[in-house]
């Protein structure tokens, strides 16, 4: 009796409410000198200050609250001249003093908004997602919980602490709640990630990479009849992984809603994990009592109140927005919109553009990154980022195409050699003896010996009948092992018969 | 030799009439002797403290600078990390722990040369009037050994009183080191709140806690001052200021032109007649080296007794929150098939105190959803009203002046189980702490119905802390051409040994 999507968006009204929790890329943890490298050795980057030592004391990273500024000023939010941090009490083994610095009350941004524009079934359509505030905390170690059948803390035989992330700073940004997405809901929640996503990659100030928990995001969703005014009973999803997800995990969370609702049941408030493999979320802490976390503000730190001067030079530091970034390339290069989504699809937008910024064609840098690049990415299941190729090797072998230095098809064996890291296209040159035969001499020796060596072939086309110079100048390029520039050949062969 | 004064020390250090090492070793057999009576001691570091009182006399061989205090010995409180040596806070929940890292504080003695001869005990994570509160026994007033020494740093203040130690470090979050000085008849100062570092000190309740010097003269305790003082990257409450000139207003100790602010709201009821006595007398003895006497009212003082316990609980109940047997310490109850939360409960259960207890659970309470306006948002506005009160009373007098507590020292077990009794022996120190400003007490003299030390609290503004060094040399100087001698000569011998 499973619900369809339509049958739930013609009786509810979905509300959307989004967490995201951005781990910055400071060097530093966000209240020691800690590194803060992914992938370390467990409990290689901790500190008495991050594993809470007694007596040992936070001291606030200003690199931290510098990146939190411009992604409150990207967000278009108030940037507080007075905000402050509190502790957030609750006891878990992998938060080392069991309290987390959080900031409550009193955030450093709010009152922020994004635009996102989804097609809908009357073209695109721009949604405002109105950000409530943006705030500072540390993340916690992570816990691994060994020998249980669930990998929960409840049942299992040991649990290991790894503190390495403790401490880590984490940007959170809060929507205020969105309603009228209607059935768009979903496509609203994943364009808020994506464009968000991209906002904080264009500050530089986080690694945004969902897959590895550097961008979290928790989805929060609520029905209530269409017209109704009071919200329905909220659930939040939790550990929503990749783009994709959030859309999905929105869908069937308003399916899930819808269900029960219909049965004449009530929605429970809790949090839910979302589960990559069946696109379901199963129940998880309840949050029926309110947790009493007893905030209080931070005695240890002293109340951030950032220069009026320095907020105004951040401002003006920041970056062109992705979204407008991304219609004036378009507008520039005269791309076609497929083509324009094909390579933000392919996340290769930005290295086509550091390739057009060193010089090259767009339409050349395009064709090479999502062509052949990509084609070779596929080949060896990476990601086109992974290959040792960079946007100056591309750039360079456009320019000595341009140049009539190498053919398409040389070209190609460069960039072979370059991504299987024989060096950089000059020395890949250098050592496969690569270059375009473009000597007269030599190619009309090629040509004289082709005609001679198929005589009628050479007569036909000596009696205008063309399409045949393709066997000569095959045999041609044959003898010059390809590096000859086909079109000079046959300019060269044509002239040499009679018909140019 | 022990009986002289730190600077004293220094002298005969300095001219090579006696070594660090002789000096040290002197002070161990002392507290060899003695401390089985006072029990000022939770841990004696006899090897760390001849290494270091050896390289001391290396460096002075050589020639080297050294700072006024190198090669005199020191008492540590117990609260302070300092690195390899056990660090328990007077409790069993970290019962074994060496932190691997100095303090600030620590750092700063070890680079001053200051000879570390062991940790003091103290009430458990310095929560308590008396020491009494210690999970490793009480320390006994050299004066009475029948009597508390104060608290909680009744271990710091009682080593120089017994004089097993001519320099001490304590901590003030509501006059523990004040207090404890003046039952013991020592000097002890509490530091502009930022002053000196709080990195390493282990945290009751942050907004409050202050290290500062003890010792048994008013320049023997800026001497120790100047050496600890100063800004911490380390410590983001530390004020980025230079170091008040504390020494050269404890050498001067002029007084002349100065005003002197008598708090009204700290006298009178409730303190015992030998302490207002004292009190009276040092006034008029300050008004005979140059200063006037000008009465100030503080209205607000009345509630910072009840704000403070709001504050300093709620702190307390998170700061301490980290001890849960994951990563040091204590740990109990960790048998096959224990979660880490029975783990938790039965450690704190088992590790922590009775006090500490009772604190942690009015703080939870007072920092409750529902119950934070009431309790902890109400002290906060308590707070600042004491704070105006401050500013409104230094507008009219340079420092101001008090008892430093209502009576002479109580007898240990008298008021143990009436912890409100207890709590009022802090009603004049704790002002200070909730407004940050400095605080210092000295001896004043002996209450004559009790024949024990009484002591005078001098209050100066934020970060001018010279100005109640200034003042307490004035008196101390009065009154010590008025008595002949020190106060502490006045005190019994112990355990046979002068």
């Amino acid at each position: 009796m499973s619900l369809t999507y339509e049958d739930v968006v013609s009786k509810y009204e979905p509300v959307l409410g989004l967490e995201v929790h951005v781990e910055l890329n400071t060097n530093s943890k966000m209240f020691c000198g800690c590194s803060t490298t992914f992938g370390a050795e467990p409990n290689t980057q901790t500190c008495p200050v991050c594993l809470a030592l007694p007596g040992a004391l936070p001291v606030v990273n200003e690199k931290a609250i510098e990146s939190t500024i411009k992604i409150g000023l990207a967000l278009n939010c108030s940037i507080a001249p007075f905000s402050r941090f509190a502790r957030k009490n609750y006891f878990y083994p992998d938060m080392p003093k069991n309290f987390q610095i959080s900031q409550y009350d009193e955030p450093i941004c709010v009152n922020g908004y994004v635009d996102v524009e989804i097609e809908t079934d009357e073209g695109p359509k721009k949604f405002r997602v109105e950000v409530e505030r943006v705030h500072m905390e540390e993340d916690t170690g992570k816990s691994l919980h060994v020998g249980g059948a669930t990998g929960r803390i409840h049942g299992a035989e040991y649990s290991l602490l790894d503190y390495n992330r403790a401490g880590i700073p984490l940007v959170e940004i809060v929507t205020k709640i969105v309603p009228g997405t209607g059935k768009y809901a979903p496509e609203v929640a994943k364009a808020y990630v994506a464009e968000l996503r991209d906002i904080l990659r264009s500050l530089g100030v986080s690694d945004v990479k969902m897959e590895q928990g550097s961008l979290r995001c928790d989805a929060n969703v609520s029905l209530r009849l269409i017209g109704a005014e009071k919200l329905g009973t909220r659930s939040e999803t939790k550990n929503v992984n990749s783009l994709r997800s959030v859309e999905r995990a929105v869908r069937g969370e308003m399916i899930r809603h819808a269900e029960l609702l219909n049965k004449g049941e009530r929605v429970v408030q809790e949090t839910r994990h979302f589960q990559e493999e069946s696109g379901l979320t199963r129940s998880g802490r309840s949050k029926e009592q309110a947790e009493d976390y007893r905030y209080f503000p931070e005695p240890d730190l002293v109340p951030v109140e950032p220069d009026a001067a320095w907020i105004e030079e951040l401002r003006a530091q920041l970056p062109e927005r992705p979204s407008v970034h991304r219609k004036r390339l378009q507008e520039e290069w005269s791309v076609p919109d497929k083509e324009m989504a094909a390579m933000i699809n392919a996340d290769l937008l930005d290295t086509v553009e550091a390739t057009v910024i060193l010089g090259s064609d767009p339409t050349k840098a395009r064709s090479w990154w999502l062509g052949e690049i990509s084609r070779i990415a596929n080949e060896q299941n990476v990601s086109v980022k992974e290959l040792a190729i960079t946007p100056t090797d591309v750039a360079e072998i456009v320019a000595l195409v341009a140049k009539g230095e190498l053919t398409d098809k040389l070209a190609r064996q460069v960039v072979e050699g370059v991504i299987a890291g024989e060096g950089k296209p000059a020395a890949v040159i250098a050592a496969r003896g690569i270059k375009v035969v473009n000597d007269d001499s030599a190619l009309m020796a090629a040509i004289e010996k082709a005609c001679a060596e198929q005589p009628e072939t050479a007569d036909k086309v000596r009696n205008g009948h063309l399409p045949a110079a393709g066997a000569l100048i095959g045999a041609i390029m044959k003898e010059t092992k390809g590096q000859a520039d086909a079109a000079r050949v046959r300019e060269l062969l044509l002239s040499f018969l009679g018909q140019a | 030799m022990i009986h002289s004064s730190a600077s004293e020390m220094a002298t005969a250090l300095a001219k090579g009439e006696v070594t660090s090492v002789a000096l040290t070793q002197l002070h161990l057999d002392r507290i060899a002797s003695v401390d089985k009576d006072v029990h000022a001691f939770l841990h004696i570091d006899t090897e760390g403290a001849l290494a270091q009182a050896s390289a001391v006399d290396a460096k002075r061989a050589k020639g080297e600078k050294l700072s006024p205090l190198a090669g005199v010995p020191l008492a540590l409180k117990d609260v302070l990390a300092q690195k390899g040596v056990p660090t328990t806070c007077g409790s069993k929940i970290l019962e074994g722990w060496r932190p691997p890292y100095d303090s600030t504080v620590v750092a700063n003695l070890k680079k001053n040369d200051i000879v570390i001869l062991g940790k003091t005990n103290m009430d458990e994570f310095a929560m308590g009037s008396s020491t009494e509160n210690s999970a490793y026994g009480p320390t006994h007033n050299p004066w009475d050994l029948s009597r508390i020494p104060g608290g909680s740093g009744g271990g710091s203040a009682a080593s120089l009183a017994a004089f097993e130690a001519p320099l001490a470090i304590g901590t003030d979050t509501g006059g523990s080191i004040r207090q404890p000085a003046a039952v013991t008849g020592t000097v002890g100062v509490k530091p502009t709140y930022g002053g000196v570092s709080r990195y390493g000190l282990v945290a009751f309740s942050s907004s409050l806690d202050q290290a500062g010097p003890c010792a048994r003269t008013v320049l023997d305790t800026a001497l120790l001052h100047e050496a600890i003082a100063g800004h911490d990257p380390r410590d983001a409450t530390s004020i980025n200021a230079p170091v008040p000139q504390v020494v050269a207003a404890a050498k001067s100790g002029d007084v002349k032109g100065m005003k002197i602010g008598v708090v009204k709201e700290l006298n009178g009821d409730g303190y015992q007649p030998g302490v207002r006595a004292r009190f009276e007398e040092s006034l008029e003895l300050l008004a005979k080296a140059g200063a006037e006497i000008v009465e100030v009212s503080c209205p607000n003082f009345e509630y910072a007794l009840a704000a403070y316990y709001l504050i300093a609980p709620s702190e307390c109940s998170s700061n301490l929150a980290r001890f849960d047997a994951m990563r040091y310490g204590l740990r109990v109850g960790d048998v096959d098939g224990a979660s880490a939360e029975e783990v938790m409960n039965l450690t704190r259960e088992v590790g922590f105190g009775r006090e500490v207890k009772r604190r942690i659970i009015l703080g939870t309470y007072a920092l409750s959803s529902g119950y934070y306006d009431a309790y902890y948002g109400s002290a906060q506005k308590v707070r600042t009203l004491i704070t105006q009160d401050f500013t409104s009373a230094f507008a009219k007098a340079d420092v101001l002046v008090s008892p430093t507590c209502p009576t002479t020292a109580f007898k240990i077990g008298e008021k143990s189980n009436d912890p409100l009794a207890m709590y009022l022996n802090d009603i004049a120190t704790i002002p200070v702490n909730m407004a940050g400003i400095g605080g210092m007490s000295l001896p004043s003299g002996l209450a004559d119905e009790d024949g024990l030390p009484v002591g005078f609290q001098i209050m100066s503004p934020v970060m001018k802390d010279e100005r109640m060094y200034s003042v307490g040399a004035a008196l101390e100087a009065a009154l010590l051409s008025k008595w002949g001698a020190p106060i502490l000569s006045k005190a019994p011998a112990l355990g046979g040994v002068a």
